[in-house]
C-alpha cells in the first residue's frame, strides 16, 4: 500500500510538472466542446437554389416566391440559361437548380399538367436527398394551393382520408448540439484516457527510467496501478469540466441523474485505460506509440455512432461496434443527458464495458514484463 | 548529392525496421477507405420501431404489414398503453412509435377520416426526421391504395435529376476527404515527430555537425515521406475506382499533380512543427490540434461548412485541406480542368511557400 502511495505521488508530480501535459489535459476538451459542436450541424440549412427560368409568368414568379419564404432556400441565382446555372453549381456557388420550362403556365391552365425539372449537385448524397426531398415537398404544397383555386372541393370526404401527426420527443427543437455534445464528451474522455496512459509508458521505456522502476521490488500490478489511478482521477475531472462547459455554453443539463453518468464514466475510464496500458506494452516508441492508439482511436470514433447511426450499419461494422466501448459509452450518454435513463436502464451497458475493463487490465498486467 | 542520398537513405531503414509503423501507415488509408465507403451511411435503414394498435382490426393489420415489409423499419415491439412509449425511448428499444388510434377500421369506412399519431426519439434529430418522413410515405402509400385512382387535375410533375452521382453513394464526397486526412497524417504528423524525435534523442547533434547543409537534412527526412504518401495516394485512388466504383471524370496527371502540391504543403507544415518545438508529445499534439482537427472538421467533408458560424468559416478559409478537398472533387468527380481550379491551386501554392519559408526562418542550426 506504502509502496503504491509513492508511486502516485511521483506520477501526479510528473504530471503537474509538465506543464505541455497539462495544457492539454485542460485546454483541449474544453477548446473542443466549445468549437466542435458548432461545426458538426448536420442540420440542412441554407440550400443555395439556381432558378433558370424560361417562362417568366407569374405563375413561376409566385413559385419563386413561395421557395425562398420557406427559409430553407436562398436565391443564389435568376437567369435564362441553364448553362448558367450549371457554372454555379461547377463552381460550388449553388446546391440545386429549378428549371421552369417556357410553357410551364400555360400547359398548367390549358393541359392541366406541367413539368419542372430539377437539377440537384449530389456529391454529397445525403444532402442533395433532403435538399430535392424539401424542394418536392414545397413544390406539391404549391401545386395543391392553387389547385384548390380552380377546382371547388367536394365539402365532405368521399375518399378515406388518413392524417398523420408527428411529435418529436425529448428533443422539440431538435436541436443538433443536443445530440452532439455528449457524445463528444465521450470522445474527449476516451482521448485522455488511452492516448496519456499509453503515451507516459512508453515515454518512461523511450527514456530508460522504466528499467529503474524495474530494478524496485515494485509489483507489477503496483506499478499498472500506479499509472491508472492519476489518468483515472484526471478523466473524471475533465468529465466534471466537460459537463460544466456544456451546461454553461449549451444549456444542456442531463435529464437522467449525475451519479448514473458519474458511476458509469468510472467503469468506462477503467476500461479505456486498460486499453492504453495494454498498448503501451506493446510499443517502443512514443511514435509508435502515438501512431497505433491515433489509428485505433480512428476506427473507434467512426464505428461509435457519434456521427452516424450504428443500426444502418452493414452486419460485419456492427459486430465491430459491439467490441468498442466508445459506442456503450455514447449511447448511455445521450440515453442519460437527453432521455432520462435510470441506472436500471443502462444496467447492461455497465456490465459490458466492466468485462472490457477486467479483461484489457488483466492482459496488461500480463502482458508487461519488468524486463527490457 | 550522394550524401543526400545515403540521408534518405538512412531514413527509409528508420522506417523500414519499424515494421508497425509502416505497416498502419500503409493500411490505415484502406481501412478507412473501407470503413467510409462502407460502413458510415446517414441513411436510415433497419430502425427499430415500436407500434401501439389499439384497435387490432384488419385495417391496422395490412397497414402494419406494409410498415414492417419496408426496409427501413424493423419492427422491434407491441405496446398496449400510452405509459410504456416513454419507458421504451429510455431503454432505447425503439427510435419511434407509430400510435393507431382505436376503432380504426370503423372511422376509416364510416367517417373517411382518422388520425396516426408518430412519435420519434428526437433526441437524434436527423434520424427522427427522416424515420417520420419514411413512416409518412408509407402511410401516403398506403392511403393511395384505398383512394382506388381517382383523377386529380392540375398537376405539377417534377423531375429530379442527381448531377454527377446519380445513386447518392456517400464515397462520392468522402473519399476526397480521407485523401486528404491521410496525407496530413503522414506528411505533417510523422515529419513533424522524426525529426523532434533526433532532437529528443540528441541524435540530430550528431547530424548537424556533419559536412551536409542543415536543410538538406531536414529535406532527407520529408523526402521518405513523400514517396509513402504517394504510395498512399495511389492505392486510395485504386481501391475507391475498383472497390467503390468511384470514377475519376478528370484528368489523373492533374489529380496527381495536385496531391503531390498538398503534400508538399503537409511537409512544409511538418517541418515548421518541427522547428518550433522540441519534444515528441508537443510535437503530436500541436499537429493534431493545429492540423488534424481542422481537417477533419472545417475542410467540410464531415461537416457542411455553410452551416458553421461565421467565424469557423473565416477559419475554413486558412485550412489547407479545404482548399485540397475543393480540387480533389472538381478534379475527381465533376471533371473540371486547371480552369476550373487554379484559384485553389495557386492558394495551396501560396501557403506552402508561406510555411516553407517560416519553417527556414525558424530552422536552428544549434540546439538549445
Amino acid at each position: 500500500m506504502r509502496t503504491l502511495l509513492f508511486l502516485l505521488q511521483k506520477e501526479f508530480k510528473q504530471i503537474f510538472r509538465d506543464k505541455g501535459i497539462l495544457r492539454v489535459i485542460f485546454m483541449m476538451p474544453a477548446m473542443q466542446l466549445l468549437i466542435l459542436p458548432w461545426a458538426a450541424d448536420y442540420e440542412i440549412k441554407n440550400i443555395r437554389l439556381a432558378v433558370v427560368d424560361h417562362d417568366h409568368s407569374v405563375y413561376a414568379q409566385n413559385l419563386i416566391n413561395k421557395i425562398t419564404a420557406s427559409g430553407y432556400f436562398q436565391l443564389d441565382k435568376y437567369t435564362g440559361y441553364y448553362n448558367d446555372a450549371l457554372h454555379e453549381i461547377e463552381d460550388d456557388d449553388a446546391d440545386i437548380i429549378l428549371e421552369i420550362p417556357t410553357s410551364f403556365e400555360k400547359d398548367f391552365v390549358k393541359e392541366q399538367s406541367t413539368n419542372l425539372f430539377i437539377a440537384v449537385n449530389a456529391i454529397n448524397g445525403v444532402k442533395a436527398g433532403l435538399g430535392a426531398g424539401y424542394l418536392q415537398t414545397i413544390l406539391s404544397d404549391y401545386n395543391q394551393d392553387i389547385r384548390l383555386k380552380w377546382v371547388q372541393m367536394p365539402k365532405f370526404n368521399n375518399s378515406p382520408n388518413i392524417n398523420v401527426t408527428y411529435s418529436n420527443w425529448f428533443n422539440p427543437l431538435m436541436n443538433y448540439k443536443y445530440f452532439m455534445v455528449p457524445g463528444i464528451l465521450v470522445i474527449l474522455l476516451t482521448m485522455v484516457g488511452s492516448f496519456l496512459a499509453s503515451l507516459n509508458i512508453v515515454k518512461e521505456k523511450e527514456i530508460g527510467t522504466i528499467e529503474q522502476i524495474n530494478v524496485t521490488p515494485i509489483k507489477k500490478y503496483h506499478f499498472i496501478l500506479g499509472k491508472l489511478i492519476p489518468f483515472w482521477v484526471l478523466g473524471l475531472i475533465i468529465l466534471t469540466i466537460g459537463l460544466t462547459i456544456a451546461r454553461l455554453a449549451y444549456g444542456i443539463s442531463p435529464a437522467g441523474s449525475l451519479l448514473t453518468i458519474y458511476v458509469f464514466a468510472a467503469v468506462y475510464l477503467l476500461a479505456v485505460l486498460g486499453l492504453g496500458l495494454l498498448l503501451s506494452t506493446y510499443c517502443a516508441t512514443q511514435q509508435q506509440a502515438m501512431l497505433i492508439s491515433f489509428f485505433m482511436m480512428m476506427i473507434f470514433v467512426l464505428l461509435s455512432g457519434l456521427y452516424t447511426p450504428i443500426d444502418s450499419m452493414p452486419e460485419w461494422a456492427q459486430w465491430i461496434t459491439r467490441f468498442n466501448p466508445v459506442s456503450y459509452f455514447i449511447e448511455v450518454m445521450r440515453m442519460v443527458v437527453l432521455k432520462g435513463s435510470s441506472l436500471s436502464d443502462v444496467r447492461n451497458n455497465i456490465f459490458i464495458v466492466l468485462g472490457f475493463a477486467v479483461v484489457l487490465n488483466t492482459w496488461a498486467v500480463f502482458s508487461y514484463r519488468k524486463r527490457a | 548529392m550522394k550524401q543526400f542520398i545515403s540521408f534518405v537513405r538512412k531514413e527509409f531503414y528508420h522506417i523500414w525496421r519499424d515494421k508497425r509503423t509502416m505497416f498502419i501507415l500503409l493500411v490505415m488509408p484502406i481501412m478507412q477507405i473501407i470503413i467510409f465507403g462502407f460502413a458510415l451511411t446517414n441513411e436510415v435503414k433497419n430502425a427499430k420501431i415500436a407500434i401501439l394498435d389499439q384497435s387490432h382490426d384488419a385495417a391496422t393489420a395490412s397497414l402494419l404489414s406494409e410498415i414492417s415489409a419496408s426496409k427501413y423499419f424493423d419492427l422491434e415491439a407491441n405496446l398496449y398503453t400510452q405509459s410504456q412509449i416513454d419507458e421504451t425511448f429510455k431503454s432505447g428499444k425503439a427510435k419511434m412509435v407509430i400510435v393507431l388510434p382505436a376503432n380504426f377500421q370503423s372511422d376509416l369506412q364510416h367517417t373517411n377520416s382518422v388520425q396516426i399519431q408518430l412519435i420519434a426519439d428526437a433526441s437524434d434529430p436527423n434520424t427522427a426526421t427522416t424515420l417520420i418522413n419514411y413512416a409518412s410515405s408509407v402511410i401516403r402509400d398506403y392511403q393511395l391504395r384505398l383512394t382506388a385512382e381517382q383523377k386529380i387535375p392540375y398537376i405539377i410533375n417534377t423531375q429530379v435529376r442527381m448531377l454527377y452521382n446519380p445513386q447518392l453513394k456517400g464515397a462520392y464526397s468522402f473519399v476526397p476527404g480521407v485523401m486528404a486526412m491521410v496525407l496530413m497524417l503522414v506528411c505533417t504528423m510523422m515529419t513533424a515527430i522524426t525529426i523532434v524525435r533526433e532532437k529528443e534523442m540528441g541524435t540530430m547533434e550528431v547530424m548537424l555537425v556533419s559536412p551536409m547543409q542543415p536543410l538538406k537534412i531536414v529535406t532527407a527526412k520529408a523526402v521518405p515521406y513523400l514517396l509513402l504518401s504517394i504510395v498512399n495516394i495511389i492505392s486510395i485512388l485504386l481501391l475507391s475506382v475498383y472497390v467503390l466504383d468511384v470514377p475519376i471524370e478528370g484528368s489523373l496527371l492533374l489529380l496527381m499533380a495536385e496531391s503531390i502540391l498538398f503534400t508538399l504543403t503537409c511537409l512544409s507544415f511538418g517541418l515548421f512543427i518541427s522547428a518550433v518545438t522540441d519534444s515528441q508529445q508537443t510535437a503530436m499534439f500541436i499537429s493534431l490540434t493545429g492540423m488534424f482537427l481542422p481537417t477533419v472538421m472545417l475542410s467540410g467533408f464531415m461537416f457542411p461548412v455553410e452551416n458553421m458560424p461565421l467565424p469557423l468559416r473565416i477559419i475554413s478559409h486558412a485550412v489547407p485541406a479545404r482548399w485540397f478537398y475543393q480540387i480533389v472533387r472538381s478534379v475527381m468527380i465533376k471533371g473540371l480542368d486547371i480552369s476550373g481550379v487554379w484559384k485553389e491551386t495557386v492558394i495551396l501554392i501560396g501557403m506552402t511557400i508561406f510555411l516553407l519559408g517560416l519553417a527556414i526562418k525558424k530552422f536552428k542550426i544549434r540546439l538549445a
